[in-house]
């Protein structure tokens, strides 16, 4: 309960005790609660036209001492030599006295939101929000991984050096290196033929026909991905059902972008040169 | 008396003490190290004014629409660093309908064209596209430093426009801003020439960066103090770039998450023992203990640590604290406990800042064991503790008085009690005791923030006693428009006032209308306002902006609601420039 406030300051006001009133917000329909009727206007201000009787409820009078809870507005002339600028609006939404009880009491009715939640808060910004988010989804995702062996779609980005835009694939889509590739084949082909120009002269007479050895020598792409621990790894080291089921991220990378990547002979990237031969026109 | 020439002529003549040359005053004026002082200076009068603003170098504008970039141009043309912020703070909770305004757009342009010699920049909240940045890199031929913090709408190609084209770049400062990656590799558009950078702070960047660009653009800009990573470097390439720049004195990590490989952890340790200069330490998203340790040779040396993005807990986080004995500024996340904040008390007593963030703000549970306790002993133990936002989920009125008599030396003090409403948890009574006590003991405090169950008598005492507050943020507190009342009729300092959800109507705002004018802003939401008070106070008020917004029936134009509808925000602002033209539908100038 809150505590009847009764303020003797130089001004005189007080409120009386208000029985416990969730506080609504903007919406008009909540029961007129007691309030304060401050008596201060601004310099130079009229009477004002009160239309409504609206003291009802507590009335404060501009004097010294105590006041009795009055509820009629004839409290008005009490020495007042301010007077009230404007009308009391009908119906005031809840200037209602909170209730204090001693549990928590349930937040006070938000903008007509459906859900319980408040918006904004706690105050926690935005970014913070997201980047907590990020960080708990990712410590999740493993675990998840671990969890889900064949569940659900497998959503991941795929980026290419130079694209303005990032694509996502579901890796569970498909079922070898080679159906990857000729997936990114088509989602990327437009990037490609826009760069084909550039890189006639040196790959185009060494098409997959060719030994495995040249196609990857001289594509200007390498297909990497990123694992659990965001390392960037080649594509193709890892049978591919365990692949799918550490890939993070693809990403399409230009060869000269490539230094740090794991390193790999050639042999062992049979399946690559396969795979990534599209790259290579 | 001269003998032989002229004598001097008499006193009469000479000019009053007080005439001197405008170039004397500017000198003056050069010593005076806050811009009020400057302002004050400034309105002594006529010769003074010209003095002082001509000479203006540096010019903050708190709120981008309290004078036209024109206006600005016009008054202070020397101007060689210019700040500029938008959006109000509630922006960063989400309280501030999108498209709401703040475009940098005019002050870039007004600065390209009335400021050519412009060297700094810093928008804060605001809305800079990559235009902006383009116009930016175009135009200011001694660009040095751009500040950005919690802006929107550009993206890394505003950036690599800033890279190719800022040849005096020192500093590019990124913080906390929502930018898009467009795959743009823009951190290699410094050219091979390009050395002067100082500052280097990318940590809010999503995307990858070209590692090996990086490195070339750390090993040769040998002046680089500041670097601070995203979250795309990993663990190994960090030790990489120390080792590349020692010298280095603020230091943001990039993932600090691996499994533990010990040759990783010696490459890291040796990396750091080499980093003499390191004071200031951020970063470490969630931080894994093992690699703590790596960090030891730097605790002793260090003054800032911001580990508020680390999900780091336990006796590992702790130890790694208790190393920095030297420790000014200290940002954790509530994963520290009480029983970490004890030794943050014993072992860091140069502390002057702390900030406690929630690690799960939203979840009702109540999993991390932080509660009053740890700030007691933190305020009882550090004398030169001055600046406090904690989060926690409860507190008692005794926990407060103790602190407020611990440490009457507070500057900012804000303290969010998570569930809205808290009572003190011991004796179920407000914690009106509580926070009176911090504004009565506490006599230079200059930002507050209360929470938890508050009737109006709380704002009776910050009204009398809080004479030099000049920012107060309030939620969910009071009982009726005395509290607003007696906030508005005290505070002699106020400048900035925000509250939310608090039952305060049309009666204290009206009554205390010229007040506004004395202050920077006011912000109200929930609250109990009707359009018929903002009317009054727009008319009433003609140098101040009164913006609603958020309400829901406002499909219908503004005139046709009548006075007694309800307002769901308010904003007013006192400006030079009139109505701004940039307002989205859902904001209204009334």
């Amino acid at each position: 309960m809150s505590p009847p406030l009764e303020p003797h300051d130089y001004i005189g006001l007080s409120a009386a005790a208000a029985p416990p009133t969730p506080t609504s917000s903007s919406s008009s329909s909540s029961s007129p609660a007691p309030r304060l009727t401050l008596r201060l206007g601004l310099p130079g201000s009229e009477s004002p036209d009160r239309d409504r009787d609206c003291c009802e409820d507590v009335a404060a009078a501009l004097s010294l001492g105590p006041l009795p809870a009055a509820p009629k507005a004839a409290a008005a002339s009490a020495g007042v030599s301010a007077k009230r600028a404007f009308p009391d609006p009908a119906q005031r939404p809840g200037a209602a006295a909170k209730a204090s009880d001693d549990k928590q009491q349930a937040s006070p009715a938000a903008p007509p939101a459906a859900k319980a939640q408040v918006v904004g808060w706690p105050p926690v910004r935005n970014y913070r929000k997201n980047t907590l988010a990020a960080s708990a989804s990712k410590s999740k995702a493993p675990a998840e991984e671990a969890a889900s062996g064949g569940g659900g779609p497998m959503y991941v980005k795929v980026s290419m050096d130079g694209a303005p835009y990032l694509r996502k694939v579901d890796i569970k889509m498909y079922s070898s290196y080679e159906d990857l590739s000729m997936a990114l084949e088509k989602m990327f082909s437009c990037f490609i033929t826009g760069q084909s120009g550039l890189h006639k002269s040196s790959s185009k007479d060494r098409l997959t026909n060719g030994s495995k050895v040249d196609a990857l020598k001289d594509q200007e792409y390498v297909l990497t991905y990123e694992d659990k621990d965001a390392d960037w790894m080649l594509v193709g080291d890892l049978p591919w059902d365990y692949f799918t089921s550490i890939c993070r991220k693809l990403k399409i990378m230009r060869r000269s972008d490539a230094v740090g990547i794991a390193p790999r002979t050639i042999e062992q990237t049979g399946e690559i040169g396969a795979a990534l031969s599209f790259l290579s026109h | 008396m001269g003998r032989g020439g002229s004598r001097a002529a008499p006193a009469a003549a000479a000019p009053p003490w007080h005439v001197l040359p405008d170039e004397v005053w500017e000198h003056a004026f050069s010593f005076l190290p806050a811009d009020s002082d400057r302002g004050a200076a400034a309105a002594a009068c006529r010769s003074w004014l010209r003095a002082e603003r001509r000479s203006r170098r540096r010019l903050a504008v708190a709120n981008c629409y309290a004078a036209s970039p024109q206006d600005a141009v016009d008054r202070f043309p020397a101007v060689r660093a210019v700040e500029v912020k938008g959006k109000p703070h509630f922006a960063d909770f989400g309280l501030v309908p999108p498209a709401w305004g703040a475009a940098a757009a005019p002050w870039v342009a007004a600065a390209a064209d009335g400021w050519p010699l412009v060297e700094e920049i810093s928008f804060k909240r605001m809305v800079v596209t990559d235009d902006c940045l383009e116009m930016i890199a175009a135009s200011f031929r001694n660009f040095q430093v751009l500040r950005l913090v919690s802006c929107e709408g550009f993206s890394t190609a505003g950036l690599a426009a800033i890279a190719a084209g800022c040849r005096n770049l020192r500093e590019l400062d990124l913080q906390e801003n929502e930018i898009e990656d467009c795959s743009i590799h823009w951190l290699s558009l410094f050219p091979e020439s390009f050395t002067s950078l100082v500052t280097l702070n990318f940590s809010c960047l999503e995307g990858d960066v070209n590692i090996t660009v990086l490195e070339r653009l750390v090993t040769r800009c040998r002046n680089l103090k500041t670097l601070k990573l995203n979250n795309a470097i990993p663990l190994d390439k960090l030790a990489n770039l120390l080792r590349k720049a020692p010298q280095i004195v603020e230091l943001g990590t990039g993932r600090f998450s691996a499994d533990y490989h010990p040759d990783l952890f010696s490459k890291l340790e040796a990396a750091f023992a080499g980093c003499k200069s390191l004071r200031r330490l951020s970063g470490a998203w969630d931080a894994v203990p093992e690699y703590l340790p790596a960090f030891y040779c730097v605790c002793e040396g260090l003054t800032s640590l911001n580990l508020s993005y680390a999900t780091v807990r336990g006796p590992e986080l702790i130890k790694f604290i208790s190393r920095c004995k030297n420790l000014q500024l200290l940002w954790v996340m509530d994963l520290i406990e009480d029983h970490g904040l004890a030794v943050v008390a014993s072992s860091c007593n140069k502390l002057q800042e702390l900030r406690v963030f929630p690690s799960a703000p939203f979840d009702a549970a109540e999993q991390v064991s932080l509660t009053e306790r740890g700030l007691v002993d933190v305020s009882a133990s550090c004398p030169m503790l001055e600046s406090v936002l904690y989060f926690c989920r409860r507190m008692t009125n005794e926990a407060l008085i103790t602190i407020a008599k611990n440490r009457p030396n507070f500057t900012c003090f804000r303290l969010c009690i998570i569930e809205p409403h808290t009572p003190d948890y011991t004796t179920h009574q407000p914690l009106d005791a509580g926070f009176s006590a911090i504004v009565e003991s506490c006599k230079g405090l200059r930002r507050l923030s209360v929470s938890g169950l508050l009737t109006d008598s709380v704002f009776k005492s910050i009204g009398a006693h809080a004479d030099r507050l000049e920012m107060l943020s309030i939620a969910f507190a009071g009982n009726s428009d005395l509290g607003l009342h007696y906030i508005l009729s005290g505070c002699k300092s106020l400048k900035k006032l925000e509250i939310r959800d608090c039952p305060f109507g049309d009666k204290p705002l009206l009554a205390n209308a010229a007040k506004l004018e004395t202050m920077r802003s006011l912000w109200m939401s929930t609250c109990s306002l009707t359009l018929g008070a903002c009317r009054q106070l727009a008319r009433k008020m003609p140098r101040l902006s009164v913006e609603v917004m958020n309400d829901p029936r406002r499909g219908c134009p503004l005139d046709s609601l009548t006075d007694e509808s309800p307002v769901e925000t308010l904003y007013v602002y006192r400006t030079i420039a009139g109505p701004r033209s940039d307002t989205p539908a859902c904001v209204q100038i009334v």
